[in-house]
């Protein structure tokens, strides 16, 4: 369907992100139990999500401030997660690399998994899509996800309070990381990266200060692009013997 | 559950926030149109991908709740959580496969 005015671009990105609720709501919602789980009260939660704007990240911090891990390795390990940030904002900027700069200074905070996914898919669909429109859509995007992610997030902050310690739910943060990974494997070189970021965590918690989760970071990185290269190299000598 | 500081955690909120939107705003920001190098591109994929499993693995092989000590209870209802997630390839799906074996291996148990 071909857009016509900016007004009706920001419309699109808006409807094409409506199923994306169903995955931020409950997921904030989550970040703000556990949060009060972990001591935190209800607008510490909130401007946690407010300001930080990215659900992995916020969860990493959390179990590794519970795991009264060093201030340096909560911040180095939960902004290596949000590295993928750093590629989304390269990709789109052949795209809106020419809107004013208040426009991108805006849109930088709102470049999450779900608002880059949709608008790389709509930008290259429709390459002829002038700047503005673009942008509308991009905007469009986060127009219900991101203020569904902050309330849900109070919310689950405010329910948080009143869940006893009893019910044990601190199995739960880790199976909440298990179930973001499975959807993350989408190539074998991403299949690389977390069998040997995994292999190399378990010998590697034995070092001080949490470095371990570095160390294996760095390796599971580096498996995944070196993986990769040799992908690449295999399907070239496959298409070069045809 | 310890409680964590006040002064740790507004530090670790100001530092992502900055932080996080550093990397956002890094290229569509500053580097205009000009290409981000391929090798780089190329790592920034797979950090995701390695952190996340990095620090989730010994969260499962020595589970808080038991105090560390390996529970075949936690092991199951981690491998349901991501086999679901894998296969449906939904976050929601995975965690309440996870949620469900967790409760049902308690009952049983």
């Amino acid at each position: 369907m071909a857009i016509t005015t900016t007004k009706s671009a920001f419309w699109k990105g808006f409807r094409d992100s409506a199923p994306f609720i169903f995955m931020a709501s409950p997921f904030g919602f989550l970040f703000g139990v556990l949060a009060a789980e972990a001591g935190l009260i209800v607008p510490e939660a909130f401007a946690f999500s407010l300001a930080v704007f990215a659900g992995a990240a916020q969860f990493t911090a959390l179990q590794l401030m519970q795991e009264n891990a060093p201030l340096i390795i909560i911040l180095i390990s939960a902004l290596a997660v949000n590295l993928r940030m750093a590629m989304y904002s390269a990709s789109l900027t052949p795209y809106l690399g020419d809107a004013p700069m208040w426009q991108r200074a805006i849109a930088a905070y709102f470049m999450v998994d779900q608002s880059y996914a949709l608008s790389i898919v709509q930008f290259e669909n429709e390459p002829r899509m002038p700047v503005a429109h673009r942008m509308a859509y991009f905007f469009g995007t986060n127009g219900i996800v991101a203020p569904a992610w902050v309330i849900a997030t109070a919310l689950g902050a405010l329910v948080g309070t009143r869940i006893p310690d009893s019910w044990g739910v601190d199995f739960v943060l880790p199976l909440a990381f298990l179930a973001m990974i499975g959807p993350m494997l989408r190539t074998p070189a991403h299949i690389a990266a977390c069998f040997v970021a995994v292999a190399t965590s378990l010998p590697a918690s034995m070092l001080p200060y949490n470095l371990g989760l570095i160390v294996a970071g760095i390796a599971g990185m580096m498996a995944g692009a070196q993986a990769e290269l040799w992908l690449e190299r295999q399907r070239a000598k496959t298409e070069a013997a045809k | 559950m310890s409680s964590i500081p006040t002064p740790i955690l507004w530090t670790v909120i100001l530092g992502l926030a900055l932080g996080s939107y550093a990397l956002r705003f890094a290229f569509i920001g500053f580097m205009g149109g000009k290409p981000i190098a391929p090798w780089l591109m190329r790592h920034l994929r797979y950090t995701a991908v390695a952190i996340i499993p990095a620090l989730v693995a010994p969260l499962v092989v020595w589970p808080a709740p038991t105090e560390g000590s390996p529970s075949l209870i936690h092991f199951a209802a981690a491998a349901a959580t991501f086999a679901v997630g894998y296969l449906t390839r939904n976050v929601l799906y995975g965690l309440s496969a996870g949620g469900v074996s967790l409760l049902l291996l308690y009952l049983a148990a």
